[in-house]
């Protein structure tokens, strides 16, 4: 009887080895840089990590086979949290992370950066886009343009083009980046001499009903608005918009990115609507279309959108501070860190990617490049 | 006009959360546990009938069939499965069995059907708005079905519960279920229907939601489950017109805050009348007074 136990709990040993065999040898053999990654992979923010994550993968992969420098990327989810992000941060930690990528969403990138800055770990997020994840942290850097640098640019860009005589602004009050957006937009407008007529909002958790902001807008006589917000809820409002017969010039932020992907939107509701984006998946270029292809074989069509160009683009910035360096496997990440820092933050640093050329970075950890401008057109983003 | 364009649109939004307060107040009234998976459950049957639409080609009525089918079935499934080994657990274990069930339900809908939202398609667009004052002021079809439909609900209920047999079990084991079993009457199999009928008319109150709003994802059913839930505890939960009326003065409420008060402070002022009026009236608005049992 004995014998038969300890019989069966050799055999169980000796499988549990060769299954522990077979994983250790799957993630690749060769010494590999260990990057980090944190976001939303479940939730209602899992869109947006999803596409980080195989945006950023997409990258490792073309990299590795490049054969030189191996990268390794671990990916954890935060559920757009900042307290799951902190502890998916630690697991990081013990898995032996050299460089943080992340995180995807501006909450939970608050939250992580504090940690990272006391730790002393590069961070560069794809799409945390609030200027408090960078503020008073110098080892964080952004792929994305801070908020207030993106309403600028749209109060700007509306300035020169004559996009409107009066214009209304239609933000989420319950949103740091909304709302960081709206503001900036709103104080540069005052600046330029247009003429803000509406200022209209909503609380984060009732964003299906946009008929009392419509009317005020409209009553108010706006022929543009100004929408800095995400596309989920501008889907329901331009339908809205559309019922009530009210037809302005519509200019979105980055968050409207994403709007023509939705699965089942009449894309004629979105006709001339002009947003901000850095990434258009249309665009001729060889590089975008590569990424595009690759993309769509491996992950499907869904999630491709800006949050995936910006991942790609992240990893191909840390691969070139890092090959700049000479940083290997061995080296420790305080050392990374402060390396990093000084290469990201020197003049004559600068990537082009798919979501820019020649882009660098400020001492502030924000990200210079030309914002673009696309009008939605038969369906399409036809890049202004 | 603009006050009487305020109003249309508080009953439209109102008529919305009446249909789901609707299920709320019947599952209370009857079982007497709040089913916080009500909100998900109407996401289900938003998802069931969107992929009988676009998938499976059929049109506006076996879709919406089929919807309150999946629903009924998936009602007596969660009921079977997670209320009746409670049954004679405190209120509160089963309260926090629902709030699982919701959890459960929302997390099985983003496995099945990913966290990008689906735009509905419009069921509704084909009912001419009506139009009023010249073209002034004009009453979209999907408020008229809404306002219609929950009309019907709602008589159709009361009388359920008021003539029928089954109706009259229902109401005697709303009352006392130890006296209702000792009438024969079948306890458990009472509290199935009730269930069973509460995620029917879940189904209805989802594609008339995703209708009117025409945005579906896994966390769809959630708010306007907490908003319908307060405004069956506003109009007096368990009080069938209740629900009808809670939810429409809601809706009003909420777009005369946004309109004339503060966009910002919407949220606040609605649950802030709805504290007063529950320390005023503490069954709500058509509730029954509770006797205190000596």
């Amino acid at each position: 009887m004995n014998k038969k136990v300890f019989a069966i709990i050799m055999a169980a040993t000796m499988m549990l080895a060769c299954l522990a065999g077979c994983g250790s040898k799957a993630p690749s053999n060769t010494a590999a840089i260990k990057i980090g990654g944190i976001g939303p992979l479940t939730g209602g923010a899992a869109t947006y990590g999803i596409a980080t994550k195989n945006g950023a993968q997409v990258a490792v992969d073309e990299i590795n086979a490049k054969g030189g420098l191996q990268l390794e990327l671990n990916f954890q989810d935060d559920e757009a949290d900042g307290e799951k992000g902190v502890n998916a941060y630690n697991n990081l930690k013990g898995w032996g992370m050299q460089i943080l990528y992340g995180c995807t969403t501006t909450g939970s990138c608050v939250a992580v950066a504090g940690e990272t800055a006391s730790d002393r770990y590069f961070q560069l997020t794809p799409s945390a886009s609030s200027s408090d994840v960078t503020a008073g942290k110098n080892n964080v850097f952004q792929m994305c343009f801070t908020d207030p640098n993106q309403g600028i640019a749209a109060a700007d860009y509306v300035a020169a083009n004559n996009l409107g005589e009066k214009i209304a602004v239609l933000y989420n009050n319950g949103d740091a980046y909304s709302t960081g957006i709206a503001m900036a937009f709103i104080d540069r407008a005052k600046e330029l001499n247009l003429d803000v007529v509406a200022q209209v909002t909503f609380p984060d958790d009732s964003n299906t009903d946009f008929t009392t902001q419509l009317n005020e807008a409209k009553s108010a006589g706006a022929d543009m608005m100004f929408l800095p917000i995400y596309y989920t809820p501008a889907s329901l409002m331009l339908a809205q918009a559309k019922d009530m017969g009210y037809a302005p010039t519509f200019f979105g932020a980055d968050g409207m990115d994403g709007i023509l992907s939705l699965d089942g939107f009449d894309a004629s509701l979105a006709e001339g609507l002009m947003l901000m984006t850095p990434f258009n998946p249309t665009a001729t270029d060889e590089r975008t279309q590569n990424f595009v292809k690759t993309y769509t074989e491996k992950y499907g069509a869904e999630t491709l959108n800006q949050f995936a160009a910006d991942g790609y683009d992240c990893i191909y910035a840390i691969y070139d501070a890092c090959v700049k360096n000479g940083i290997t496997a061995e080296s420790k990440p305080e050392e990374i860190c402060e390396k990093l820092i000084a290469t990201f933050t020197s003049a004559d640093f600068k990537i082009d990617g798919l979501t820019g050329t020649g882009m660098g970075w400020t001492t502030l950890g924000e990200v210079s490049k030309t914002p673009m401008v696309v009008e939605i057109s038969g369906g399409a983003y036809i890049t202004k | 006009m603009s006050f009487l364009t305020n109003l249309i649109n508080g009953l439209s939004l109102g008529s919305v959360y009446a249909i789901i307060a609707l299920g709320y107040t019947m599952v209370y009234g009857i079982a007497k546990m709040l089913n916080f998976a009500h909100g998900d459950v109407i996401m289900i049957g938003g998802y069931v009938c969107f992929c009988s639409v676009m998938y499976l080609g059929l049109g506006t009525l076996p879709s919406i069939l089929i919807a309150v089918v999946a629903c009924t079935l998936l009602g007596i499934l969660v009921e079977r499965l997670a209320y009746k080994p409670l049954r004679q657990a405190p209120s509160l274990a089963v309260l926090i069995t629902a709030i699982g069930v919701s959890y459960f339900l929302q997390n099985a809908a983003l496995l099945i059907w990913g966290s990008a939202g689906k735009v509905f398609p419009s069921l509704l667009d084909g009912i001419p708005p009506l139009k009023l004052f010249d073209g002034d002021l004009s009453i979209s079809g999907k408020v008229i079905v809404n306002i219609l439909v929950c009309l019907i609900t709602m008589t159709a209920l009361t009388l359920f519960t008021g003539k029928t047999r089954v109706g009259k079990a229902m109401r005697a084991v709303s009352e006392d279920k130890g006296a209702a079993q000792l009438m024969g009457i079948n306890v458990d199999g009472t509290i199935s229907l009730t269930f069973a009928i509460g995620s029917g008319l879940a189904a209805i109150a989802g594609v008339l939601l995703c209708s009117t709003y025409p945005m579906l994802m896994p966390t769809t059913g959630s708010m306007p489950g907490i908003k319908a839930f307060t405004a069956a505890v506003f109009g007096g939960i368990g009080s069938i017109p209740g629900a009808l009326l809670g939810g429409l003065l809601l809706g009003v409420l909420e777009i005369f805050c946004n309109a004339y008060i503060s966009q910002e402070l919407s949220n606040a002022i609605v649950f802030g009348v709805l504290i007063i009026v529950l320390l005023v009236r503490p069954t709500g608005l058509l509730g029954k007074p509770i006797r205190e049992k000596v």
